[in-house]
Protein backbone atom coordinates (compact mmCIF):
# COMPACT_ATOMS: atom_id res chain seq x y z
CA UNK A 1 0.00 0.00 0.00
CA UNK A 2 2.68 2.46 1.02
CA UNK A 3 4.67 1.66 -2.09
CA UNK A 4 1.68 2.59 -4.24
CA UNK A 5 1.28 5.88 -2.40
CA UNK A 6 4.97 6.53 -2.65
CA UNK A 7 4.81 5.70 -6.33
CA UNK A 8 2.02 8.22 -6.80
CA UNK A 9 3.80 10.98 -4.95
CA UNK A 10 6.95 10.42 -6.96
CA UNK A 11 4.90 10.24 -10.12
CA UNK A 12 3.39 13.63 -9.37
CA UNK A 13 6.71 15.18 -8.63
CA UNK A 14 7.91 13.75 -11.93
CA UNK A 15 4.96 15.32 -13.68
CA UNK A 16 5.62 18.64 -12.00
CA UNK A 17 9.27 18.66 -12.97
CA UNK A 18 8.61 17.62 -16.50
CA UNK A 19 11.96 16.37 -17.69
CA UNK A 20 13.07 16.21 -21.30
CA UNK A 21 12.73 12.47 -21.47
CA UNK A 22 9.12 12.53 -20.35
CA UNK A 23 8.36 15.45 -22.67
CA UNK A 24 9.94 13.62 -25.61
CA UNK A 25 7.89 10.51 -24.96
CA UNK A 26 4.64 12.44 -24.78
CA UNK A 27 5.41 14.46 -27.88
CA UNK A 28 6.33 11.36 -29.87
CA UNK A 29 3.06 9.71 -28.83
CA UNK A 30 1.09 12.72 -29.97
CA UNK A 31 3.07 12.97 -33.19
CA UNK A 32 2.73 9.31 -34.15
CA UNK A 33 -0.94 9.02 -33.23
CA UNK A 34 -1.80 12.45 -34.59
CA UNK A 35 -0.17 11.77 -37.94
CA UNK A 36 -1.74 8.33 -38.17
CA UNK A 37 -5.11 9.87 -37.43
CA UNK A 38 -4.68 12.59 -40.03
CA UNK A 39 -3.66 10.14 -42.73
CA UNK A 40 -6.44 7.70 -41.95
CA UNK A 41 -9.05 10.48 -41.80
CA UNK A 42 -7.98 11.83 -45.18
CA UNK A 43 -8.45 8.37 -46.65
CA UNK A 44 -11.50 7.36 -44.64
CA UNK A 45 -13.68 10.40 -45.32
CA UNK A 46 -13.99 9.96 -49.10
CA UNK A 47 -14.55 6.25 -48.58
CA UNK A 48 -17.33 6.82 -46.06
CA UNK A 49 -18.95 9.30 -48.45
CA UNK A 50 -18.78 6.86 -51.36
CA UNK A 51 -20.23 4.13 -49.16
CA UNK A 52 -22.97 6.49 -48.11
CA UNK A 53 -23.91 7.92 -51.50
CA UNK A 54 -23.12 5.27 -54.10
CA UNK A 55 -24.58 1.87 -54.75
CA UNK A 56 -22.17 -0.73 -56.06
CA UNK A 57 -21.72 -4.51 -55.95
CA UNK A 58 -20.54 -5.94 -52.62
CA UNK A 59 -21.15 -2.64 -50.86
CA UNK A 60 -22.80 -4.42 -47.93
CA UNK A 61 -19.96 -6.93 -47.69
CA UNK A 62 -17.46 -4.09 -47.77
CA UNK A 63 -19.18 -2.32 -44.87
CA UNK A 64 -19.25 -5.58 -42.88
CA UNK A 65 -15.51 -6.05 -43.42
CA UNK A 66 -14.89 -2.50 -42.30
CA UNK A 67 -16.95 -3.09 -39.16
CA UNK A 68 -15.05 -6.29 -38.45
CA UNK A 69 -11.70 -4.53 -38.81
CA UNK A 70 -12.82 -2.00 -36.22
CA UNK A 71 -12.34 -4.66 -33.58
CA UNK A 72 -9.10 -6.13 -34.90
CA UNK A 73 -6.56 -6.59 -32.07
CA UNK A 74 -3.67 -4.14 -32.39
CA UNK A 75 -1.11 -6.94 -31.98
CA UNK A 76 -2.46 -8.61 -35.09
CA UNK A 77 -2.05 -5.41 -37.05
CA UNK A 78 1.41 -5.02 -35.55
CA UNK A 79 2.30 -8.51 -36.69
CA UNK A 80 0.95 -7.82 -40.18
CA UNK A 81 2.88 -4.58 -40.55
CA UNK A 82 5.97 -6.27 -39.10
CA UNK A 83 5.82 -8.97 -41.76
CA UNK A 84 5.39 -6.30 -44.43
CA UNK A 85 8.34 -4.23 -43.25
CA UNK A 86 10.75 -6.85 -41.97
CA UNK A 87 13.92 -7.26 -43.93
CA UNK A 88 12.62 -10.30 -45.83
CA UNK A 89 9.14 -8.78 -46.27
CA UNK A 90 7.81 -7.16 -49.46
CA UNK A 91 8.57 -3.65 -48.19
CA UNK A 92 11.74 -4.62 -46.35
CA UNK A 93 13.93 -2.64 -48.76
CA UNK A 94 12.53 0.59 -47.32
CA UNK A 95 14.15 -0.14 -43.95
CA UNK A 96 11.22 1.25 -41.99
CA UNK A 97 10.96 -1.30 -39.24
CA UNK A 98 11.65 0.13 -35.76
CA UNK A 99 11.10 3.71 -36.92
CA UNK A 100 8.33 6.18 -36.05
CA UNK A 101 7.15 5.83 -39.65
CA UNK A 102 6.45 2.14 -39.10
CA UNK A 103 4.44 3.08 -36.01
CA UNK A 104 2.48 5.63 -38.00
CA UNK A 105 1.72 3.04 -40.67
CA UNK A 106 0.47 0.53 -38.08
CA UNK A 107 -1.70 3.10 -36.30
CA UNK A 108 -3.07 4.41 -39.57
CA UNK A 109 -4.28 0.91 -40.37
CA UNK A 110 -5.67 0.68 -36.85
CA UNK A 111 -7.57 3.98 -37.00
CA UNK A 112 -8.81 3.74 -40.57
CA UNK A 113 -11.69 1.27 -40.10
CA UNK A 114 -12.94 3.14 -37.05
CA UNK A 115 -12.95 6.55 -38.69
CA UNK A 116 -14.40 5.19 -41.94
CA UNK A 117 -17.05 3.05 -40.34
CA UNK A 118 -18.23 5.58 -37.76
CA UNK A 119 -18.20 8.42 -40.33
CA UNK A 120 -20.22 6.27 -42.65
CA UNK A 121 -22.70 5.59 -39.87
CA UNK A 122 -22.90 9.34 -39.19
CA UNK A 123 -23.62 10.07 -42.84
CA UNK A 124 -26.24 7.32 -43.01
CA UNK A 125 -27.80 8.70 -39.84
CA UNK A 126 -28.64 12.03 -41.46
CA UNK A 127 -32.40 12.34 -41.87
CA UNK A 128 -33.37 11.53 -45.49
CA UNK A 129 -35.48 14.70 -45.50
CA UNK A 130 -32.20 16.65 -45.72
CA UNK A 131 -31.49 15.16 -49.13
CA UNK A 132 -34.98 16.11 -50.24
CA UNK A 133 -34.72 19.62 -48.86
CA UNK A 134 -31.37 20.31 -50.51
CA UNK A 135 -32.60 18.96 -53.83
CA UNK A 136 -35.75 21.04 -53.83
CA UNK A 137 -33.74 24.14 -53.04
CA UNK A 138 -31.74 23.65 -56.21
CA UNK A 139 -28.61 21.86 -55.03
CA UNK A 140 -26.61 19.89 -57.60
CA UNK A 141 -25.93 16.23 -56.73
CA UNK A 142 -22.48 17.17 -55.45
CA UNK A 143 -23.93 20.01 -53.36
CA UNK A 144 -26.52 17.62 -51.96
CA UNK A 145 -23.75 15.23 -50.88
CA UNK A 146 -21.73 18.03 -49.31
CA UNK A 147 -24.81 19.24 -47.46
CA UNK A 148 -25.40 15.76 -46.04
CA UNK A 149 -21.74 15.49 -44.98
CA UNK A 150 -22.04 18.88 -43.34
CA UNK A 151 -25.12 17.70 -41.42
CA UNK A 152 -23.07 14.69 -40.27
CA UNK A 153 -20.15 16.86 -39.16
CA UNK A 154 -20.43 16.29 -35.44
CA UNK A 155 -20.77 12.56 -35.96
CA UNK A 156 -17.69 12.64 -38.17
CA UNK A 157 -15.74 14.57 -35.55
CA UNK A 158 -16.83 12.00 -32.99
CA UNK A 159 -15.54 9.29 -35.34
CA UNK A 160 -12.16 11.00 -35.59
CA UNK A 161 -11.95 11.38 -31.82
CA UNK A 162 -12.88 7.74 -31.30
CA UNK A 163 -10.06 6.83 -33.68
CA UNK A 164 -7.68 9.01 -31.71
CA UNK A 165 -8.70 7.33 -28.48
CA UNK A 166 -8.01 3.92 -29.95
CA UNK A 167 -4.53 4.67 -31.28
CA UNK A 168 -3.39 6.70 -28.27
CA UNK A 169 -4.26 3.83 -25.96
CA UNK A 170 -2.91 0.91 -27.93
CA UNK A 171 0.41 -0.71 -27.21
CA UNK A 172 0.47 -3.95 -29.16
CA UNK A 173 1.02 -2.64 -32.66
CA UNK A 174 3.61 0.06 -31.95
CA UNK A 175 5.55 -2.18 -29.62
CA UNK A 176 5.98 -4.77 -32.37
CA UNK A 177 6.83 -2.42 -35.23
CA UNK A 178 8.49 0.36 -33.22
CA UNK A 179 10.58 -1.72 -30.88
CA UNK A 180 10.35 0.73 -27.98
CA UNK A 181 13.78 2.24 -28.60
CA UNK A 182 14.57 4.95 -26.04
CA UNK A 183 14.60 8.43 -27.47
CA UNK A 184 13.50 7.19 -30.88
CA UNK A 185 10.37 5.02 -30.88
CA UNK A 186 9.45 5.01 -27.21
CA UNK A 187 5.97 6.37 -26.62
CA UNK A 188 3.69 6.60 -23.60
CA UNK A 189 2.07 3.17 -23.71
CA UNK A 190 5.27 1.31 -24.53
CA UNK A 191 7.05 3.16 -21.73
CA UNK A 192 4.42 2.05 -19.25
CA UNK A 193 4.80 -1.54 -20.41
CA UNK A 194 8.58 -1.42 -20.16
CA UNK A 195 8.93 0.52 -16.90
CA UNK A 196 6.35 -1.65 -15.16
CA UNK A 197 8.33 -4.65 -16.26
CA UNK A 198 11.45 -3.13 -14.78
CA UNK A 199 9.71 -2.16 -11.55
CA UNK A 200 10.02 1.60 -12.21
CA UNK A 201 6.50 2.38 -11.17
CA UNK A 202 6.93 6.16 -10.76
CA UNK A 203 7.52 6.87 -14.43
CA UNK A 204 4.89 4.31 -15.48
CA UNK A 205 2.37 5.89 -13.11
CA UNK A 206 3.21 9.42 -14.16
CA UNK A 207 2.65 8.55 -17.79
CA UNK A 208 -0.42 6.54 -16.89
CA UNK A 209 -1.96 9.59 -15.23
CA UNK A 210 -1.13 11.78 -18.22
CA UNK A 211 -2.64 9.17 -20.55
CA UNK A 212 -5.71 9.12 -18.37
CA UNK A 213 -6.00 12.90 -18.62
CA UNK A 214 -5.71 12.77 -22.40
CA UNK A 215 -8.32 10.05 -22.49
CA UNK A 216 -10.57 12.17 -20.28
CA UNK A 217 -10.23 15.14 -22.60
CA UNK A 218 -10.95 12.91 -25.59
CA UNK A 219 -14.10 11.59 -23.96
CA UNK A 220 -15.33 15.00 -22.97
CA UNK A 221 -14.87 16.17 -26.56
CA UNK A 222 -16.64 13.06 -27.82
CA UNK A 223 -19.57 13.78 -25.55
CA UNK A 224 -19.74 17.41 -26.64
CA UNK A 225 -19.81 16.49 -30.33
CA UNK A 226 -22.34 13.73 -29.84
CA UNK A 227 -24.60 16.17 -28.04
CA UNK A 228 -24.21 18.84 -30.68
CA UNK A 229 -24.97 16.31 -33.38
CA UNK A 230 -28.26 15.30 -31.84
CA UNK A 231 -31.09 16.67 -33.87
CA UNK A 232 -33.85 18.68 -32.34
CA UNK A 233 -37.44 17.58 -32.44
CA UNK A 234 -38.40 19.96 -35.19
CA UNK A 235 -36.10 19.12 -37.98
CA UNK B 1 -43.27 35.92 -69.49
CA UNK B 2 -42.73 33.62 -66.65
CA UNK B 3 -42.92 29.97 -65.97
CA UNK B 4 -46.07 27.88 -66.00
CA UNK B 5 -46.71 24.20 -66.12
CA UNK B 6 -48.93 21.53 -67.52
CA UNK B 7 -49.30 18.04 -66.15
CA UNK B 8 -50.42 15.80 -68.97
CA UNK B 9 -51.88 12.33 -68.49
CA UNK B 10 -49.87 11.41 -65.40
CA UNK B 11 -50.01 7.79 -64.21
CA UNK B 12 -48.26 6.70 -61.06
CA UNK B 13 -48.48 3.55 -59.04
CA UNK B 14 -46.51 2.12 -56.16
CA UNK B 15 -46.33 -1.66 -56.29
CA UNK B 16 -49.93 -2.53 -57.16
CA UNK B 17 -51.40 0.66 -55.79
CA UNK B 18 -52.45 2.94 -58.63
CA UNK B 19 -52.29 6.42 -57.11
CA UNK B 20 -52.62 8.69 -60.12
CA UNK B 21 -54.44 7.74 -63.29
CA UNK B 22 -54.43 9.98 -66.33
CA UNK B 23 -54.13 13.03 -64.15
CA UNK B 24 -53.89 16.32 -66.02
CA UNK B 25 -54.07 20.03 -65.27
CA UNK B 26 -52.76 23.24 -66.81
CA UNK B 27 -51.52 25.75 -64.28
CA UNK B 28 -51.33 28.53 -66.80
CA UNK B 29 -52.36 31.53 -64.73
CA UNK B 30 -50.53 33.07 -61.83
CA UNK B 31 -52.21 32.60 -58.52
CA UNK B 32 -52.87 30.16 -55.76
CA UNK B 33 -54.01 26.68 -56.66
CA UNK B 34 -55.09 24.55 -53.75
CA UNK B 35 -55.31 20.83 -54.23
CA UNK B 36 -57.62 19.06 -51.82
CA UNK B 37 -58.73 15.51 -51.32
CA UNK B 38 -58.89 12.82 -48.68
CA UNK B 39 -55.77 11.49 -46.99
CA UNK B 40 -53.85 9.14 -49.23
CA UNK B 41 -55.55 10.21 -52.48
CA UNK B 42 -52.22 11.13 -54.05
CA UNK B 43 -51.81 14.89 -53.45
CA UNK B 44 -48.22 14.67 -52.27
CA UNK B 45 -47.37 12.25 -55.05
CA UNK B 46 -48.79 14.62 -57.65
CA UNK B 47 -46.81 17.51 -56.17
CA UNK B 48 -43.54 15.60 -56.13
CA UNK B 49 -44.04 14.61 -59.75
CA UNK B 50 -44.87 18.19 -60.77
CA UNK B 51 -41.80 19.43 -58.89
CA UNK B 52 -39.68 16.97 -60.92
CA UNK B 53 -38.58 15.07 -57.83
CA UNK B 54 -40.15 11.84 -59.01
CA UNK B 55 -40.91 10.47 -62.48
CA UNK B 56 -44.39 9.45 -63.51
CA UNK B 57 -44.97 5.99 -64.99
CA UNK B 58 -46.74 7.61 -67.89
CA UNK B 59 -47.47 11.15 -69.08
CA UNK B 60 -45.31 14.21 -68.65
CA UNK B 61 -44.86 17.45 -66.80
CA UNK B 62 -44.24 20.30 -69.19
CA UNK B 63 -42.79 23.61 -68.14
CA UNK B 64 -43.35 26.53 -70.45
CA UNK B 65 -41.64 29.89 -70.62
CA UNK B 66 -44.61 31.72 -72.06
CA UNK B 67 -45.34 29.60 -75.10
CA UNK B 68 -41.89 28.04 -75.43
CA UNK B 69 -40.72 24.89 -73.77
CA UNK B 70 -38.51 25.84 -70.81
CA UNK B 71 -34.96 24.47 -70.76
CA UNK B 72 -34.90 21.49 -68.45
CA UNK B 73 -32.42 20.03 -66.01
CA UNK B 74 -30.73 22.00 -63.27
CA UNK B 75 -31.70 25.41 -64.66
CA UNK B 76 -35.36 24.51 -64.45
CA UNK B 77 -34.98 22.86 -61.04
CA UNK B 78 -33.61 26.14 -59.74
CA UNK B 79 -36.69 28.10 -60.81
CA UNK B 80 -39.14 25.96 -58.85
CA UNK B 81 -39.18 24.60 -55.32
CA UNK B 82 -41.22 22.42 -53.02
CA UNK B 83 -41.70 22.89 -49.30
CA UNK B 84 -42.22 19.58 -47.56
CA UNK B 85 -44.70 18.95 -44.73
CA UNK B 86 -41.68 18.10 -42.56
CA UNK B 87 -39.53 21.23 -42.44
CA UNK B 88 -36.21 19.42 -42.96
CA UNK B 89 -34.08 22.23 -41.58
CA UNK B 90 -30.30 22.09 -41.51
CA UNK B 91 -28.33 22.02 -38.26
CA UNK B 92 -27.26 25.67 -38.55
CA UNK B 93 -28.60 29.10 -37.68
CA UNK B 94 -31.94 30.30 -39.03
CA UNK B 95 -30.31 32.84 -41.32
CA UNK B 96 -27.86 30.29 -42.73
CA UNK B 97 -30.78 27.99 -43.40
CA UNK B 98 -32.55 30.77 -45.24
CA UNK B 99 -29.52 31.78 -47.30
CA UNK B 100 -28.77 28.17 -48.29
CA UNK B 101 -30.46 28.44 -51.68
CA UNK B 102 -28.41 31.56 -52.42
CA UNK B 103 -25.11 29.99 -51.37
CA UNK B 104 -25.54 26.99 -53.65
CA UNK B 105 -26.32 29.41 -56.48
CA UNK B 106 -23.08 31.26 -55.86
CA UNK B 107 -24.82 34.36 -54.53
CA UNK B 108 -22.98 35.83 -51.55
CA UNK B 109 -22.04 39.04 -49.77
CA UNK B 110 -24.29 42.04 -49.82
CA UNK B 111 -26.93 40.64 -52.15
CA UNK B 112 -27.24 37.45 -50.11
CA UNK B 113 -27.52 39.39 -46.85
CA UNK B 114 -30.12 41.78 -48.21
CA UNK B 115 -32.29 39.07 -49.69
CA UNK B 116 -32.02 36.90 -46.58
CA UNK B 117 -32.88 39.78 -44.25
CA UNK B 118 -35.85 40.84 -46.31
CA UNK B 119 -37.29 37.30 -46.42
CA UNK B 120 -36.69 36.91 -42.68
CA UNK B 121 -38.68 40.05 -42.12
CA UNK B 122 -41.42 38.95 -44.53
CA UNK B 123 -41.85 35.70 -42.60
CA UNK B 124 -41.57 37.36 -39.18
CA UNK B 125 -38.33 35.63 -38.23
CA UNK B 126 -35.88 38.54 -37.96
CA UNK B 127 -35.57 38.16 -34.20
CA UNK B 128 -34.70 34.47 -34.57
CA UNK B 129 -32.04 34.83 -37.23
CA UNK B 130 -29.06 33.74 -35.10
CA UNK B 131 -30.80 30.89 -33.31
CA UNK B 132 -30.02 27.30 -34.30
CA UNK B 133 -32.89 26.18 -36.52
CA UNK B 134 -33.26 22.83 -34.79
CA UNK B 135 -34.23 24.54 -31.55
CA UNK B 136 -37.31 26.28 -33.00
CA UNK B 137 -40.93 25.41 -32.34
CA UNK B 138 -42.63 23.48 -35.12
CA UNK B 139 -44.52 26.57 -36.26
CA UNK B 140 -41.37 28.63 -36.49
CA UNK B 141 -39.58 25.75 -38.21
CA UNK B 142 -42.27 25.62 -40.88
CA UNK B 143 -41.88 29.36 -41.42
CA UNK B 144 -38.11 28.94 -41.83
CA UNK B 145 -38.83 26.24 -44.42
CA UNK B 146 -41.05 28.79 -46.23
CA UNK B 147 -38.43 31.50 -45.95
CA UNK B 148 -35.73 29.18 -47.27
CA UNK B 149 -37.89 28.55 -50.33
CA UNK B 150 -38.93 32.17 -50.85
CA UNK B 151 -35.41 33.55 -50.81
CA UNK B 152 -34.68 31.91 -54.15
CA UNK B 153 -37.69 33.70 -55.64
CA UNK B 154 -39.21 30.62 -57.22
CA UNK B 155 -41.52 31.11 -60.15
CA UNK B 156 -43.51 28.05 -59.14
CA UNK B 157 -43.77 27.27 -55.43
CA UNK B 158 -45.16 23.93 -54.28
CA UNK B 159 -46.36 23.72 -50.71
CA UNK B 160 -47.26 20.28 -49.40
CA UNK B 161 -49.58 20.60 -46.39
CA UNK B 162 -47.75 23.70 -45.14
CA UNK B 163 -49.88 23.96 -42.01
CA UNK B 164 -50.61 20.31 -41.25
CA UNK B 165 -48.56 20.07 -38.07
CA UNK B 166 -48.77 23.56 -36.58
CA UNK B 167 -51.02 25.64 -34.37
CA UNK B 168 -53.64 28.24 -35.32
CA UNK B 169 -51.42 31.26 -34.85
CA UNK B 170 -48.66 29.94 -37.11
CA UNK B 171 -51.24 28.69 -39.57
CA UNK B 172 -52.56 32.25 -39.74
CA UNK B 173 -49.08 33.63 -40.31
CA UNK B 174 -48.38 31.15 -43.10
CA UNK B 175 -51.73 31.78 -44.79
CA UNK B 176 -50.91 35.47 -44.64
CA UNK B 177 -47.58 34.89 -46.33
CA UNK B 178 -49.34 32.97 -49.08
CA UNK B 179 -51.89 35.74 -49.54
CA UNK B 180 -49.14 38.34 -49.78
CA UNK B 181 -47.41 36.25 -52.43
CA UNK B 182 -50.66 36.37 -54.35
CA UNK B 183 -50.65 40.17 -54.20
CA UNK B 184 -47.07 40.36 -55.42
CA UNK B 185 -48.19 38.21 -58.33
CA UNK B 186 -44.80 36.85 -59.31
CA UNK B 187 -45.23 33.30 -58.13
CA UNK B 188 -47.57 30.50 -58.98
CA UNK B 189 -48.37 28.67 -55.76
CA UNK B 190 -49.58 25.10 -55.90
CA UNK B 191 -50.39 23.77 -52.46
CA UNK B 192 -52.13 20.82 -50.94
CA UNK B 193 -54.32 20.70 -47.89
CA UNK B 194 -56.90 18.32 -46.55
CA UNK B 195 -58.61 21.31 -44.92
CA UNK B 196 -61.34 22.51 -47.27
CA UNK B 197 -62.00 25.63 -45.25
CA UNK B 198 -58.37 26.66 -45.53
CA UNK B 199 -58.54 25.93 -49.24
CA UNK B 200 -61.40 28.39 -49.64
CA UNK B 201 -59.58 31.01 -47.57
CA UNK B 202 -56.45 31.22 -49.68
CA UNK B 203 -57.19 29.77 -53.10
CA UNK B 204 -57.81 31.45 -56.42
CA UNK B 205 -58.74 28.03 -57.58
CA UNK B 206 -59.62 24.96 -55.54
CA UNK B 207 -58.93 21.62 -57.17
CA UNK B 208 -60.10 18.23 -55.99
CA UNK B 209 -58.07 15.08 -56.46
CA UNK B 210 -60.26 12.00 -56.52
CA UNK B 211 -59.87 8.57 -58.08
CA UNK B 212 -56.39 9.44 -59.31
CA UNK B 213 -57.57 12.49 -61.25
CA UNK B 214 -58.07 16.17 -60.73
CA UNK B 215 -61.81 16.52 -61.12
CA UNK B 216 -62.49 20.23 -60.79
N1 LIG C 1 -42.80 6.13 -51.92
C1 LIG C 1 -43.94 5.44 -51.81
N2 LIG C 1 -43.92 4.10 -51.80
C2 LIG C 1 -45.07 3.38 -51.70
N3 LIG C 1 -46.29 3.93 -51.61
C3 LIG C 1 -46.37 5.27 -51.62
C4 LIG C 1 -45.21 6.10 -51.72
N4 LIG C 1 -45.61 7.40 -51.71
C5 LIG C 1 -46.94 7.37 -51.61
N5 LIG C 1 -47.41 6.10 -51.56
C6 LIG C 1 -48.83 5.70 -51.48
O1 LIG C 1 -49.53 6.45 -52.42
C7 LIG C 1 -50.78 6.85 -51.90
C8 LIG C 1 -50.91 8.37 -51.99
O2 LIG C 1 -50.01 8.99 -51.08
P1 LIG C 1 -49.88 10.56 -50.96
O3 LIG C 1 -49.57 11.09 -52.30
O4 LIG C 1 -48.89 10.82 -49.91
O5 LIG C 1 -51.33 10.99 -50.52
P2 LIG C 1 -51.82 12.36 -49.87
O6 LIG C 1 -50.70 13.33 -49.91
O7 LIG C 1 -52.99 12.78 -50.71
O8 LIG C 1 -52.26 12.05 -48.49
C9 LIG C 1 -50.87 6.33 -50.49
O9 LIG C 1 -51.61 5.16 -50.52
C10 LIG C 1 -49.44 6.03 -50.13
O10 LIG C 1 -49.36 4.96 -49.26
MG1 LIG D 1 -49.67 14.25 -48.39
Amino acid sequence: MSSILEGFSQAFSLMLHFNDELMGIILLSLKVSGTALLVSTVMALPLSAILGFRQFPFRGAFISILNTFMGLPPVVIGLFVYLLLSRSGPLGFMALLYTPTAMIIAQTILAFPIVASLSHAAIMGVDPVIRYAATTLGATPLQVSLTIINEARYGIMAAVIAGFGRVMAEVGAILIVGGNIAGFTRVMTTTIALETDKGNFELALAIGVILLLISLIVNVLLHVFQKKGMTGANR
Amino acid sequence: MSLNLQAVGIDKSYDNNQVLQDCSWSFTEHGIYVLTGVNGCGKSTFLRICALLERPDKGEVRYLDGVHEAPDGMTLMRRITLVLPKAGLFNMSVSRNVSYGLRIRGISGRESNDRTDSVLEFTGLSHKKDQNALTLSSGEAQRVAMARALVIEPEVLFLDEPTASIDEKNTGIIENIILQLKQRGQTTVIMTTHDRVQAERVADRVLLLEGGKIVE
